[in-house]
This record gives C-alpha cells, sequence and structure tokens, in this order.
C-alpha cells in the first residue's frame, strides 16, 4: 500500500514537473469549452447534455497521451531495472503509476464544472443527470486510463503506445456505434461490451451496479493484463 | 567387546556433535549460485556456472565485455529470471522470494538508470520511500549518503544536469541508502575522476568488512585494489575462482621469459624447444630489438634460465638479453580469455 503511494506522488509530480499535465488539461478544456460555448451562446441553450456527449470522445484522443508514457518511458530511460530490483510488487507499480494517471484526469475535469455552475445560473439544470455525468466522465475515463497503462505496458516506444491504446480504445468506443451490422442474437453482448452504453447510462443519472460491474472489471482486467505484460517483459 | 563397543559408540556420538556444531557455526554463503544458466533466444549468456560468495567478502566480477557478467548480476538482483539452475541470496530463493532478496540488495546497474527529471534529494527520498525508510531516519540516512557520496553540491540539482561522476555517484548512495546487507555494483568507478576512484574504493573496502560486494569491472587494478577474490567469466563460463594472491600465485608457477640473442641459424625455435622445462617458444619481433627476440614459456614450476644459457654457450648463440617477466593480472586476465 506504501508503495502504491510513494509510487502515485512520484508520478503526480512528474506529470506537473513536465508540461505533460498543463499541455494536456489546455488542449482538454479548449476543445469541451469550445463546445460548450458554441451551444450557449449560438444555440442559445443552456445544457450540460452536449458536454456530456462530446467528453467520451474527447478523452479517446486524450487519455492515450496521459498514460503513453508511463511504463514505456521507465523502459526506455533504463529506470525500470532499478524500480523493479525494489522491494515491491510488480502490481504495486502499476496501481501507483495507473492513479496517477486518474488523479490527473480528475485535474482536469475539475475546471469543467464551471460549465455546470453556469447552467445551474441561468438555466435548468437537471442534477440528476449532471451528477451521473461526472461520475460517468470519471469510470469512461479511468477505464481508459487503464487501457492505456495497458498500451504503455507493451512497448517501450511511447508513439506505439499512444497508438495502442488509441486503438483499443477506439474498438471499445466504437463498439455501440456499430450495433445495426451486428447480428441480433449478438446485439446485446457487443452492447453490454461497448464503453459508450455504460456511460450513458451513468449519466442519466441511474446508477446500475451491472454498470459499475462493467468499468471495475474493465479496468482490473487491464491493470492485470499490465502486470503481465511488465514482467513479462524483463524475463528476455 | 562390550568395552570397545561403548568406547566406539562414544566417539562416533562425538564426531556427530562435533560434525552438527561445525554446521551450526559455519558461515553461510550470503550468495549461493549453483548452475546458472540463461539463454537469449538461442545464445548462452551464462553458461552452468557456479560459485559462493560469504559474508563480508568483496568479490571481483570480471571478464570482457558481452561475456556475461551483467547478465549474472541481473539475475541476482531479481531483474530476470534464470534460464536454468539455482541462485539464492541469504537463503531467500530469487525466484520464489524474490521480495526479500530484493531488500537486501542495494544494486547499481551498468548504465546507471536515474531519474533524469527529478533532482538529487528528491530522487533519494523517492528511493528510500520504496525502500520503506521513513521517517527521520529517512533523513538522516540521505545525510549520511550525501555526506559519503559528497553530493552536498548538487543536492537540489536536476539529475539530468549533472556531470557523469556526479550520476554515479548519485548511483551509488541510492545503492545504499537502506545500509543493504550485499552490495552489487556493475563497473562502480566508470566515468570518476582519480580521486573519486580512490574514494569509492576505500568506501567499498569498508563496507566489504561486514557487507557483502560483488562488483563488476574489467579495470583490473580495480580487482587488484579492493577485492579479496576473483571471479573471472568467459563466454558464460567461469575460468578463474580464486582469491588473488593464489590467482597470482599460479601465474608465477608458469614462468615467461624474454630472450634476445645474436644468431645466424634459422632453427633457434626448435632448439630451444628441445630445451629441458620449456614448454613453449615464440619467436617476436619488438620494434626496438638489436637481435632475435624470442618468447618462452617454461612448464609449471621450473626456472630454465640456467638451461637455457648453457644451450646457448653449447652452440654459440650470443644472449644479449634474458629476463624473466612478471606477471600481472592483465595477463592472467588476458590468458584466460584469450580466444583459442
Amino acid at each position: 500500500m506504501q508503495n502504491i503511494w510513494s509510487i502515485f506522488k512520484r508520478e503526480l509530480r512528474a506529470y506537473f514537473d513536465s508540461p505533460i499535465a498543463y499541455v494536456v488539461i489546455t488542449v482538454f478544456l479548449l476543445f469541451t469549452g469550445w463546445y460548450f460555448t458554441t451551444y450557449f451562446f449560438l444555440a442559445g441553450q443552456a445544457d450540460l447534455r452536449v458536454i456530456l456527449g462530446i467528453i467520451p470522445f474527447a478523452f479517446l484522443i486524450i487519455t492515450p497521451a496521459i498514460t503513453m508514457r508511463l511504463i514505456s518511458e521507465e523502459r526506455k530511460t533504463g529506470t525500470m531495472e532499478l524500480l523493479v530490483t525494489m522491494p515491491i510488487h510488480d502490481s504495486s507499480i502499476i496501481v501507483g503509476k495507473y492513479l496517477a494517471a486518474v488523479a490527473l484526469l480528475i485535474a482536469m475535469i475539475l475546471p469543467t464544472l464551471v460549465y455546470g455552475i453556469t447552467v445551474a445560473f441561468l438555466g435548468d439544470m437537471d442534477y440528476g443527470p449532471a451528477i451521473g455525468g461526472y461520475l460517468g466522465f470519471l469510470f469512461i475515463g479511468a477505464a481508459y486510463l487503464a487501457i492505456g497503462t495497458l498500451g504503455s505496458s507493451l512497448t517501450e516506444n511511447q508513439v506505439v503506445a499512444f497508438i495502442i491504446s488509441l486503438l483499443i480504445m477506439a474498438a471499445f468506443y466504437l463498439m455501440d456505434k456499430i450495433l445495426i451490422f451486428i447480428p441480433n442474437s449478438m446485439v446485446s453482448i457487443v452492447e453490454y461490451l461497448a464503453i459508450v452504453y455504460h456511460f450513458q447510462n451513468i449519466s442519466r443519472g441511474v446508477i446500475d451496479t451491472r454498470d459499475l460491474v462493467y468499468y471495475l472489471t474493465l479496468i482490473s482486467l487491464a491493470l492485470f493484463l499490465a502486470t503481465r505484460a511488465m514482467a513479462a517483459r524483463r524475463k528476455r | 567387546m562390550n568395552e570397545y563397543g561403548q568406547v566406539y559408540r562414544a566417539l562416533a556420538l562425538n564426531k556427530t556433535i562435533n560434525e552438527r556444531g561445525f554446521r551450526l557455526f559455519k558461515r553461510k554463503s550470503m550468495i549461493n549460485i549453483e548452475g546458472l544458466t540463461k539463454i537469449y533466444g538461442e545464445q548462452k549468456a551464462v553458461d552452468d556456472i557456479s560459485f559462493k560468495v560469504e559474508k563480508g567478502e568483496i568479490l571481483g566480477f570480471l571478464g570482457p565485455n558481452g561475456a556475461g557478467k551483467t547478465t549474472t548480476m541481473k539475475i541476482i538482483t531479481c531483474y530476470m529470471p534464470p534460464t536454468m539452475g539455482k541462485v539464492t541470496v541469504g537463503g531467500f530463493s530469487v525466484i520464489d522470494n524474490s521480495i526479500d532478496v530484493r531488500r537486501m540488495i542495494g544494486y547499481l546497474p551498468e548504465s546507471n538508470p536515474l531519474y533524469g527529471d527529478m533532482n538529487v534529494v528528491d530522487f533519494l527520498r523517492y528511493v528510500a520511500d520504496l525502500r520503506n525508510i521513513k521517517g527521520e531516519y529517512q533523513g538522516k540516512r540521505i545525510h549520511e549518503m550525501v555526506d559519503i557520496c559528497n553530493l552536498g553540491d548538487v543536492l537540489h540539482k536536476n539529475i539530468n544536469e549533472l556531470s557523469k561522476g556526479y550520476r554515479q555517484r548519485v548511483g551509488l548512495a541510492q545503492a545504499m541508502i537502506h545500509d543493504p546487507e550485499i552490495l552489487i555494483l556493475d563497473e562502480p568507478t566508470i566515468g570518476l575522476d582519480p580521486n573519486q576512484v580512490v574514494d569509492i574504493r576505500t568506501l567499498i573496502k569498508e563496507l566489504g568488512r561486514q557487507k557483502t560486494v560483488i562488483l563488476s569491472t574489467h579495470i583490473l587494478s580495480e580487482v587488484q585494489a579492493t577485492c579479496d577474490r576473483a571471479v573471472i567469466i568467459h563466454h558464460g563460463k567461469i575460468v578463474a575462482d580464486s582469491t588473488l594472491s593464489e590467482l597470482q600465485r599460479d601465474l608465477q608457477n608458469k614462468i615467461t621469459i624474454n630472450l634476445e640473442m645474436i644468431v645466424d641459424e634459422n632453427n633457434v625455435v626448435e632448439q630451444l624447444e628441445k630445451v629441458e622445462g620449456i614448454e613453449e617458444v615464440l619467436e617476436t619481433f619488438p620494434d626496438d630489438a638489436s637481435g632475435k627476440n624470442y618468447r618462452i614459456i617454461a612448464s609449471a614450476g621450473v626456472d630454465p634460465r640456467r638451461e637455457i644459457f648453457k644451450c646457448a654457450v653449447d652452440t654459440g648463440w650470443v644472449i644479449i638479453g634474458l629476463e624473466r617477466e612478471v606477471r600481472s593480472l592483465e595477463d592472467v586476465f588476458h590468458q584466460l580469455t584469450q580466444e583459442n
């Protein structure tokens, strides 16, 4: 536990000591802010629904950028050797790093509360979907980050890590958008696997254990595989 | 008969007690390597090596580049598992009790990887945290390491900005911060200036009194200056494992003689080889020679200079130089790791 905390602290500092955190947060806020204000001023709608729709897509690009360096950089610079010869379990390394990425994600989402406050003042705020929406961001973001951590554990090249992660995420992202091409018998399975489907459930303000189980399973599985990939890599 | 039987039994009992006592008090090997083999793809990097390192011993691990030194060290430190063989550290297996092994070891890897984006203090704190050194003790240890490794001037500098010598010392500080029982140092003095090299060697020697140290190097004087024992490894196999004095004594056993003579004949080599006590004769061609030069290797334990002189007198050769070569560790190393 303590080791996870030590690694978490170091990784989070590394994010904020380097430009990564600032670039990622700026890009994310510009993107969502542009969408929000466009609808707010041009369409005259004080509504959070737009943001809810666009964020899963924004995450698709932003989250692999957050995670791509997590493990691949350690391998490239050789510090992996230092880290894995410390008396800590591989899983602590992965979890600590992953949680740092999640913390950065939270730091990135927090400023968007401004949109929520704006809507609350000027429009009809529907609190259920708003709170559900933010929980949904957290879950979908956390799931993406776990996949990103896995991607980063597979290669020592950050660009390759970015692309692998993006591909896996895109597969999960697109699943519920291709449902019409899928035989009827399979629809419910594919729909259950789709990452956005569960996000939509949560963001409706209904928190169902099935959706939580989906995200937690996806996260655990990705982190488990990342741990295995990291261990397998050093066996060579 | 009865009496004899009793005496015999008493003696036998005594013997068992002695043996058991001996086993109890016998020093346990700190590092025990048995039949270690590591295969990368098709290449055998380490080929069935076995050796032990006792507590309080400084072992020099010698070998040309690519001989398998680093691989062996990486296996002892649990960075990678062996393909075959058994490695235990302080009684713990590197496979089954890897965390316990890692706790006991301080490791300076070959490339000395460090987090370039951190400053020296933060880095040492991070390593101390991971080593579970907390609170006041952590401060004390970091202070000591900064003192020992002379890092006072660069404490708040980013590691990226440090010179190679400073980086190396940060690496050493990192390896020693938890006061480990065992130190594994892969080329510890690389990149240091001569004064620092002396300092670090003194430090290693001091540590070696209570701790166990394995250091790899291809600087032979380093082994002579710091180690009690040397293991020479070549093509993944151990070619020598002995204390330094033994190693040098072995060398002295076979004498090498450099002979310079003024002769006209062509079959000198053949004639010399017939002389008693000579194993091998090579003609050499040094730049500043005034006569013909020969390098003579004698049979073990024989000094054939008297015979050579007699032979020269008998055949009418004029000896203008006859000297016995004092062989250094360099020669041993060279001889043991030569390509055949």
